[in-house]
């Protein structure tokens, strides 16, 4: 019992801490929250120039206020899912020898930068929560009103898996920094694959029949476009569940894999840079 | 009983060789010539617990390999190791809990903000009592003279304040065992002398073991006792600093004040170091100063004579540069 009180006092005080760093900038936070809100109208532009071009009322099943709407749902998973400089802070800190002081202290990498994450994505939330508000009012015509309070909890612990995934992806991909000195590139691929794949660009729908099936079998689905599927009732009954599950068994996947990788790395790792 | 075992402790790095060039640069996309360099060759050492030993060797010669082996930051190729009986590099929370590493050019301080908010943290991570923590924090800030600075941000603070800042934040949870790697690297002569005040205040009081590296021969001599000479990965010397002269300083430099203003030349006694009329200083062996005296107190008029040991920079410089010319030279 005291065991995990102290736990947890640990980890509130990482996440306190990591809280107050994330408000020490202030102005490049209030900027990059504000500037995530511009893609919407360009999208909003984008899709209805397409549906006028078109001519057509439906491509693949949506309609352009279906496709708004996609896309400000896929607009709230990604900013849970996307974890902006993690990878790379990781790779650049076993360059520069600046993990050695998790190495050395009594606390656990991963959890760690869990923590700071979490700590990031609550301040981020924080922030924009009334430009979100904002948005969606003005925004409330493109939807057919709110899910049901099965598809709402099914939609939330979607994007709870979604930020988990996307968190072990990146760190795991940061852990090959033990094995290369430089993942820029490999950082760059799967950004572009995760924009294309992910569901965040467009509905996986809209994909030729022979692809789509290769490309749902990935896991990046899972960061954008799966839970966003779940809330407009796109994904329901088993198939939700299936989602679900697959959801799951892809961050215990990852979280198994950043584990073994940071490991192994740590094995490995000659401390180069003092 | 030792605090510290170290037996044949060997550490090899995998280094990538890059030959000159864009064709050397391409070639190694395909094909990398990698060479095993040793850092740290067979050593061995022991260390009782209370004791404060320098490390003092050149850039390279294996002295932070060796602190990095005791952290547990890296696995040794052979050998082993044990701080307070736990091998450092299987990172076991409880060994982690009991010592701490401070290295002069890292930081482990949050940048942006206080440094209390960074001692606040290590306070949950180390598991430390509330009231121990404000009492050691307390202690300690009073020591380093710190207390204005807690609430200012890390990025702020001077170099040295910085330094002092790391320090506290790595004895806040009492390590019975510290390494500190350089710590007074790129400080000014008053912050260097503050950080070694310091620490031999803190020594005594605490009488915990401390291993240091430095390049400064005053941080050595102010603070240890023992000092273990580490060159090209193997201990060339250990035991006392004064002892040092005694071994490896094979000679004196014998200085005569002499009658008149024309300078004899005393080259055949030995090798002249400085000669300003009407002085001369002279590099003589050990086993010869006394001959020599007598010959030039016979043949000359002497108004002065002074026998010194050679300075102690110059003779661990001397040892440092007959390791590295040893390493040169084909097995």
């Amino acid at each position: 019992m005291i065991a995990i009180a102290s736990s947890a006092g640990l980890w509130w005080t990482i996440l306190r801490t990591s809280l107050e760093e994330r408000l020490a900038y202030r102005a490049d936070f209030a900027l990059g929250t504000l500037m995530r809100f511009l893609p919407i109208v360009t999208q909003i532009l984008l899709w209805k120039a397409i549906f006028e071009a078109a001519g057509e009322k439906e491509i693949a099943g949506f309609q352009y206020k279906d496709m708004v709407a996609y896309y400000l749902i896929v607009m709230i998973s990604r900013a849970l899912s996307s974890m902006p400089t993690l990878a790379s802070s990781i790779t650049l800190q076993i360059r520069n020898g600046d993990i050695k002081k998790f190495l050395i202290q009594p606390v656990d990498m991963i959890g760690f930068l869990l923590l700071m994450r979490v700590a990031w994505k609550l301040v981020y939330y924080i922030v924009a929560i009334g430009p979100f508000a904002l948005v969606f009012y003005l925004c409330r015509g493109f939807f057919d009103g709110w899910p049901d309070a099965a598809t709402m909890l099914a939609f939330i612990t979607s994007l709870a898996m979604a930020f988990l995934l996307g968190f072990f992806l990146e760190v795991t991909i940061g852990m090959i920094g033990f094995w290369f000195l430089e993942v820029s590139s490999l950082l760059f691929i799967y950004m572009v694959l995760n924009f294309l794949l992910s569901g965040h660009m467009f509905p996986l729908a809209l994909l030729p029949d022979s692809i789509e099936p290769w490309v749902r079998a990935l896991p990046l689905q899972f960061l954008a476009g799966f839970p966003t599927e779940v809330f407009l009732g796109n994904v329901t009954g088993e198939a939700m569940l299936r989602g679900l599950w697959t959801q799951f068994m892809w961050v215990v996947f990852f979280l198994a894999t950043s584990r073994i990788a940071y490991h192994y790395g740590v094995k490995r790792y000659s401390a180069f840079g003092g | 009983m030792a605090i510290i075992e170290i037996e044949q402790l060997t550490k090899n790095y995998r280094v990538y060789r890059k030959k000159e060039g864009l064709l050397a640069s391409v070639r190694g996309l395909v094909h990398r010539q990698y060479q095993s360099v040793p850092a740290v060759r067979g050593v061995d050492l022991q260390v009782e617990q209370g004791q404060f030993v320098a490390f003092l060797g050149p850039n390279g010669a294996g002295k932070t390999t060796t602190l990095k082996l005791l952290s547990g930051v890296i696995h040794p190729t052979t050998g082993t190791a044990r701080v307070m009986g736990y091998v450092p590099w299987k990172r076991s929370i409880a060994y982690r809990r009991r010592f701490a590493l401070v290295m002069g050019q890292k930081n482990q301080l949050w940048w942006d903000l206080p440094a209390q908010e960074s001692f606040r943290l290590h306070q949950k991570i180390y598991q430390i009592d509330h009231r121990q923590f404000q009492k050691t924090l307390n202690e300690l800030t009073d020591l380093l003279e710190l207390g204005p600075l807690l609430g200012q941000p890390v990025r702020e603070l001077s170099l040295g304040e910085r330094m002092r800042m790391e320090l506290v934040a790595a004895l806040l949870h009492s390590p019975e065992v510290l390494f500190l790697d350089e710590p007074t690297i790129g400080l000014d002569v008053v912050a260097q002398h503050n950080i070694q005040e310091f620490l031999r205040h803190y020594q005594q009081l605490r009488k915990i073991t401390i291993l240091l590296t430095s390049h400064y021969m005053k941080d050595v001599a102010a603070l240890c006792k023992r000092v273990v000479i580490i060159a090209n990965g193997q201990i060339m010397y250990d035991g006392s600093l004064s002892d040092i002269i005694n071994r490896f300083g094979g000679h004196k430099v014998v200085t005569f004040q002499l009658n008149g203003d024309r300078m004899p030349d005393l080259s055949q006694f030995g090798q002249v170091l400085e000669s300003i009329v009407p002085r001369v200083k002279l590099r003589i062996d050990r086993q010869n100063v006394t001959t020599t005296l007598s010959h030039v107190l016979a043949k000359y008029t002497v108004e002065d004579v002074a026998v010194e040991d050679p300075p102690l920079e110059q003779v661990i410089a001397d040892i440092f540069s007959t390791a590295s010319e040893n390493s040169r030279e084909p097995a």
